[in-house]
């Protein structure tokens, strides 16, 4: 049960966008949301769409992973729906019903920001579906660099960052390992009321905590073995390189918000 | 020859521990360069706490450890002493940082800063000297033991120390792990002239070392050649440990009452020993 667990999911690949520095993409990301909150009209809209649609196309990526990654985050956007639907007025009044009421402004609002939700979640997946956890990280702490001047501890972050994603298989391995010697102790995960079951979860996660804390010692051991000192002084194997087409990339999103901010001052 | 490790009377207690029990008691041993060196021992006799000593990561309350004639108290050494012993630890899990392997092999030489050309070429030549080259790519929790294992040693090779210590590093392993990775040290031993500091318990591991040193209740009881250390079995077993399996053979047909010469060590030659006996 817990082998189905996958983060920062990555579907290998070569296309355009897999080959993009992951700054780049980072930065096109939080363009495109930004255009997504600045878009308003259909125009806009059909555009960041368009776009998108584009995108997915050059990676790749099929269009039914997509949909299979907004599946847990359904409810979210059914309840953003319904709270438009019925606290939006304007427009002509359809129904109403208590005190509810439903007008034509309320369903346009919905719709909108239903599609809003699913292209924000689209294309944050287009990001981690096309970059490596470990490049995304990198790309995270050099982008993040300039904040070390105000001290903020970049570098600690980004490598509690990749050894956690470093662990995530192990310590999963090490979940099941205690589950399976806790079932053949007779313990029950899987049946019960939900608080039961939550109690019966108690003795698989106290060996794992402690297990987790063990390696942690080993870990920092072994790190300071291999010369680990910080971020001072060290070097990377794999730099990172903004190319030609990365810079275009780049020049092109911010054309391509600019572009969305005039048509919606305009009223489009 | 010069020795590239001298532990002198080193005494040591962990924080917290009865103040009676020390868990080194006036060590002292030498060890030369270019050796395969076995250190034998008993749960708790102290050869991990020696093998955490050897690079800085624990230090002496009394006495010193000179590597290469720098003391590992001498906090302006420490990078250096590190990187001329490098550390290999019991298990392969809990030392790898990176979700690839070449990335984990390129930790150490990062950590010291050298250019990116430089890392690669060091990280290429450490795999291809434990034989994992063909697994740089690949994700380390996918492998085998003794394959992690030896990534792990590869990610050591790649700060080119001139001495390896390995704390246990086949305790969690199959025999056909153990194997590989036993091969692998010698191989590096005398094939490339790195120091090997091995910690077992498996005295089988210790049949092909240069010196053998036994420790016991933080001290080094005895020590010389294997041969030499293997010869008085009674004293090993009065320590609470076993003989090699060839010697424990040679050791009980004696007892039986077969004349036959103690010295034989390998397979082979106690195979030769034992044919010679009962012509």
């Amino acid at each position: 049960m817990l082998k189905d667990i996958t983060l920062g999911q990555y579907f290998p690949g070569n296309s355009f966008i897999h080959r993009l520095d992951p700054r780049t993409k980072l930065i096109c990301t939080v363009i495109y949301i930004a255009a997504l909150f600045v878009a308003k009209s259909y125009i806009t809209y059909g555009v960041l769409l368009l776009t998108l649609v584009l995108c997915v196309a050059v990676s790749k990526i099929k269009a039914s992973a997509m949909l299979k990654g907004m599946k847990p985050l359904a409810l979210i956007i059914i309840f953003t729906a319904i709270l438009n639907l019925f606290y939006i007025k304007g427009g002509t009044e359809l129904f109403s019903f208590w005190v509810l009421t439903v007008t034509t402004e309320g369903i346009k609002t919905a719709c909108f920001m239903v599609i809003r939700i699913m292209m924000l979640i689209s294309g944050t997946f287009l990001l981690t579906y096309t970059t490596t956890p470990m490049s995304l990280t990198d790309g995270l702490e050099l982008l993040l660099n300039p904040l070390k001047k105000i001290r903020v501890p970049v570098h600690e972050f980004s490598m509690m960052m990749s050894i956690a994603l470093r662990f995530i298989p192990t310590l999963i391995e090490e979940a099941d390992k205690i589950s399976n010697a806790q079932k053949a102790r007779g313990a029950d995960f899987e049946t019960g009321k939900l608080t039961e079951r939550a109690k019966a979860l108690l003795p698989l996660l106290v060996p794992l905590f402690v297990s987790a804390i063990r390696r942690a010692d080993e870990l920092a051991i072994a790190m300071e073995s291999r010369c680990y000192h910080g971020g001072e002084g060290r070097t990377r194997m794999k730099k990172l390189s903004l190319k030609l087409s990365d810079l275009m990339t780049m020049v092109f999103s911010l054309l391509f918000l600019a572009g969305i901010i005039i048509l919606a001052r305009f009223g489009f | 020859m010069k020795p590239i490790i001298q532990v002198k009377d080193v005494y040591f207690r962990y924080e917290g521990d009865d103040p009676l029990s020390s868990a080194l008691n006036g060590t002292t041993l030498d060890i030369e360069q270019g050796r395969f060196v076995v250190i034998l021992g008993h749960n708790g006799s102290g050869k991990s706490t020696l093998a955490k000593h050897l690079n800085g990561i624990l230090l002496p309350d009394k006495g010193c450890i000179l590597v290469d004639g720098m003391d590992t108290r001498d906090e302006t050494k420490l990078l250096e002493i590190r990187r001329t012993v490098g550390m290999v630890f019991q298990n392969p899990d809990n030392q790898m940082v990176a979700s690839v392997v070449e990335d984990d092999v390129a930790f150490a030489p990062e950590n010291l800063g050298y250019p990116p050309e430089e890392i690669r070429l060091r990280v290429d030549e450490a795999l291809k000297l434990v034989d994992m080259y063909d697994y740089r790519l690949h994700s380390p929790h996918l492998l085998s033991g003794g394959q992690k294992q030896r990534v792990a040693i590869a990610g050591v090779i790649a700060m080119r120390p001139r001495c390896i210590v390995l704390d246990e590093p086949t305790a969690m392993l199959d025999p056909a792990g153990r194997h590989e990775v036993i091969d692998t040290i010698k191989r590096l031993c005398r094939e490339h002239g790195i120091t090997i500091i091995l910690i077992t318990h498996h005295m089988n591991e210790a049949i092909d070392a240069d010196r053998v040193f036994v420790m016991s209740n933080g001290k080094v009881v005895s020590e010389g050649t294997p041969k030499e250390v293997f010869s008085n079995v009674e004293a090993l077993k009065a320590e609470g440990l076993t003989v090699p399996d060839s010697v424990e053979l040679i050791y009980q047909l004696r007892l039986a009452g077969l004349d036959i010469p103690k010295e034989a060590l390998t397979v082979e030659e106690t195979a030769q020993a034992i044919a010679t006996a009962l012509k």
